[in-house]
């Protein structure tokens, strides 16, 4: 007698433990193999962009916080860059300095969270904590420059909301001198094990062109093999005199696009944060007291801006249309986890289901930032 | 047993000619369940203590530590909790099988603690067949966990409970082979025989009698890890992919069950590993009497709980294996290996005799390999924790 087998429909999510924040995935599976996996997006979406045109540009700044609250410094950040550019805002250089620190330490952290949970997602528990531990410390270094832990509202239009306190830029130095023992630390915990490899290497490849075709970006393009950043490409703010390297999927093992060329990506891209920390921390103008431009509306003239900056999880973009009043004709945010999520219908046919926990872990995806 | 039984059943105003073998029988389980519920719970409770203190020592946590001196009643109050929970079954579940399913798992780990010999006296039941017994009732565990991974109705649950019964029934054969090797050279399949056939020094251990048993003691305890659902073999209730695996659509009572099994097994496989390798109760004659069996429960307790520490330490520190992986390791490498275990044993065996120069020598060697390698290891690990500045070597904070 021939056995009738058919496909078996898996929910993956909206709750499920592994789909960090509120994802959907519907997969067609053959009992571990999965044979069609269709991202379902859209249950955390809040209307941020249409927010964005209700509120004035001033006050729309803590909404970009809940863009993506893993590194809420980035997206103030990146909505303030545009901001700036559309109605030709200075910011003095001393705010330029702590915007880099408080972002790169915002990047350190996102990216903790991002290796983290991916380890977790993996079966191991422990690397979880430990990054959790370090994001911490940032976290007390973040409230003790703006009073949050976790949406800071800190970087405003102009510059930033508060001066650095005493002694903060030691303190500073102290994490990062810290940390970067750490990261060896870390790499003997999880990074060569065996198992970690195994399950790593060669799995969820995403070629260049398909990288490039999907519109990825951030730390999973890089991976991929091309040598993108839009910190050096297309720079802002005082990262054209900053020295670090941009890490490119360097192929240790497997093939070039795999979740271990991700991991490993995050990985060296916290050690450049750490470097690119010390030396905002170096030349950092005590001197020049101005950290903040006094505005009392921004009323930017008709026209249009995008500006793209480069936060952890990929290209953060704000397309901004003013009509002339303090309120934006049309807002609209570009951000890197909604490429990285479409990826997957192409990558996941093929792959096990422990495979496609793997691959959502190493796209870093936030569901706060695909829906918005 | 029948006299109290007698006087309870008259008390109670029975009229017969005495109790019918029926009763005597039901008494009796009843009083079985009941010792083997009371002792051996604690088993499971102060394991699963001792399990979620380490790890959170692990991740720089506390851990639980509210009930009891240091939290040591956790497990006391979770299990009140667990109780006290509403008993929940999904509409569309297959309801016996969904209400069976916990106790047959239950009972296949609670009844392998008859045949643990806690001393050369504490023992329930020194069967001829220990080690045959132990392997066959933990047989039940992987038919408890498919038939609540099907009941549950449930694909997550069902896809752990696929998971399980395949992992288990393919790493039993890995695992009994090795114990084969142990039974060899034991010459008896009695666990109390296998533990007289070693002594109190560690080169009397079979772990380090002779090179084949010395890799079989590997293969068993990585083929037990798989047996028991330990991480990196979790793949039954593999959290991040399966939610929780077969105990998805478990709650309360029967959830505590499940729990309780985990944690028991965890005690079983190091119980089982000490006794098969590690000398079991083994002591040097230095007193006799009760003294004599207080420290051979001792020197019991510390090797089983050193095994489960170990256990626990892996867990907290592994990633998961993939599903196709964990049958490759079985198939690929422990099986053929331990068929070669038993082969090189018994013809070791024949060529070394145990009480021979070169047998004890060789022992010896292992003894001191093992404790070099044992002292480089925590050399190693003091020497990262330096580098590192972690734990209390850590620089002191600018505050």
């Amino acid at each position: 007698m021939p056995l009738r087998t058919e496909e078996m429909t898996l929910n993956m999510g909206p709750h499920h433990p592994s789909t960090h924040g509120v994802l959907r995935f519907i997969l067609a599976s053959d009992g571990e193999v999965v044979h069609s996996c269709k991202p379902d997006v859209g249950y955390l979406h809040r209307s941020i962009e249409k927010i964005g045109e209700k509120m004035t540009y001033l006050g729309f700044m803590p909404y970009t916080d809940r863009v993506d609250y893993v590194c809420a410094m980035n997206a103030n950040w990146g909505y303030a860059l545009a901001v700036e550019k559309l109605a030709g805002i200075a910011v003095p250089r001393r705010a330029e300095f702590i915007r880099v620190i408080v972002g790169e330490l915002n990047r350190i952290s996102s990216h903790l969270v991002a290796l983290g949970t991916m380890a977790m997602d993996l079966g191991a528990i422990t690397p979880f904590p430990w990054a959790l531990r370090e994001r911490e410390r940032v976290n007390d270094l973040l409230e003790e420059i703006c009073g949050a832990r976790l949406t800071y509202n800190y970087v405003w239009i102009g510059g930033v909301a508060f001066d650095v306190p005493a002694g903060w830029l030691e303190k500073a130095r102290s994490f990062v001198d810290s940390f970067e023992r750490m990261i060896p630390e870390f790499d003997r915990l999880i990074t060569g094990n065996k198992i970690f490899h195994e399950r790593l290497v060669g799995v969820g490849v995403i070629d260049r062109e398909t990288a490039l075709g999907y519109g990825i970006s951030g730390p999973n393009l890089r991976a991929s093999g091309v040598a993108w950043d839009i910190r050096r490409d297309i720079p802002y703010g005082i990262y054209p005199e900053l020295e670090f390297d941009v890490p490119v999927g360097a192929c240790e093992a497997g093939a070039l696009g795999d979740c271990y060329c991700r991991f490993r990506v995050r990985v060296r891209e916290m050690e450049e944060s750490v470097k690119i920390v010390r030396q905002c921390i170096d030349r950092f103008p005590h001197e020049e007291l101005e950290f903040r431009t006094k505005l009392r509306r921004v009323k930017p003239p008709i026209g249009s801006v995008y500006v793209a900056s480069e936060a952890p999880r990929g290209e953060l973009g704000f397309l901004i249309l003013s009509n002339g009043t303090e309120y934006a004709e049309r807002m609209r945010i570009r951000t890197g986890s909604f490429t990285a999520m479409s990826v997957l219908e192409k990558i996941a046919p093929g792959l096990m289901v422990a495979d496609l926990v793997a691959v959502i872990a190493s796209l870093d995806v936030v569901a706060p930032e695909i829906d918005r | 047993m029948q006299q109290l039984l007698d006087r309870i059943l008259a008390s109670l105003g029975w009229t017969g000619e005495g109790p019918t073998q029926i009763v005597y029988f039901l008494g009796m389980l009843f009083f079985a369940v009941a010792l083997l519920r009371v002792c051996f719970t604690p088993f499971a409770g102060v394991v699963s203590w001792a399990e979620r203190r380490i790890a959170a020592r692990m991740q720089s946590r506390v851990g639980p530590n509210r009930v009891g001196p240091q939290g040591i009643l956790q497990w006391l109050a979770d299990g009140l909790k667990c109780v006290l929970k509403e008993d929940l079954i999904p509409e569309d579940a297959d309801r016996l099988l969904f209400r069976v399913a916990p106790y047959l798992v239950f009972c296949g780990l609670f009844g392998a603690f008859a045949v643990l010999p806690f001393s050369r006296h504490l023992v329930i039941a020194d069967l001829d067949v220990g080690a045959f017994y132990v392997m066959a009732i933990t047989s039940l565990v992987p038919l408890g966990i498919i038939m609540s991974g099907w009941a549950s109705n449930n694909k997550w649950s069902l896809l752990g409970g696929m998971r399980s019964a395949a992992q288990i029934i393919s790493y039993e054969i890995p695992a009994a082979l090795s114990l084969l090797a142990v039974i060899l050279a034991a010459g008896t399949l009695s666990l109390q025989g296998i533990i007289r056939a070693q002594g109190w020094s560690p080169a009397d251990w079979f772990v380090f009698r002779n090179p084949f048993l010395f890799t079989g003691f590997f293969y068993f305890f990585i083929a037990n890890l798989a047996e028991g659902n330990r991480t990196p073999f979790d793949l039954p209730e593999a959290e991040s992919e399966l939610v929780a695996g077969y105990t998805t659509e478990y709650s309360g009572m029967r959830f505590a069950f499940f729990m309780l099994a985990e944690w028991a097994n965890l005690y079983v496989i190091a119980a089982v590993v000490t006794v098969a390798f590690l000398g079991g109760w083994n002591v040097p004659a230095i007193a006799d009497g009760a003294l004599l069996t207080l420290l051979e429960m001792v020197v019991f307790a510390l090797k089983s709980f050193a095994v489960v520490f170990v256990i626990i330490w892996i867990r907290w520190t592994l990633p998961r294996l993939r599903v196709d992986q964990m049958m490759l390791v079985c198939w690929k490498y422990l099986v053929p290996l331990s068929f070669l275990n038993v082969l090189g044993t018994a013809v070791w065996m024949m060529i070394v005799p145990e009480e021979s120069l070169f047998g004890r020598a060789f022992a010896w060697a292992l003894v001191l390999i093992a404790a070099l390698i044992a002292a480089l290891f925590g050399w190693r690990v003091r020497k990262n924790l330096v580098d590192a500045g972690v734990g209390r070597f850590a620089a002191k904070p600018i505050s």
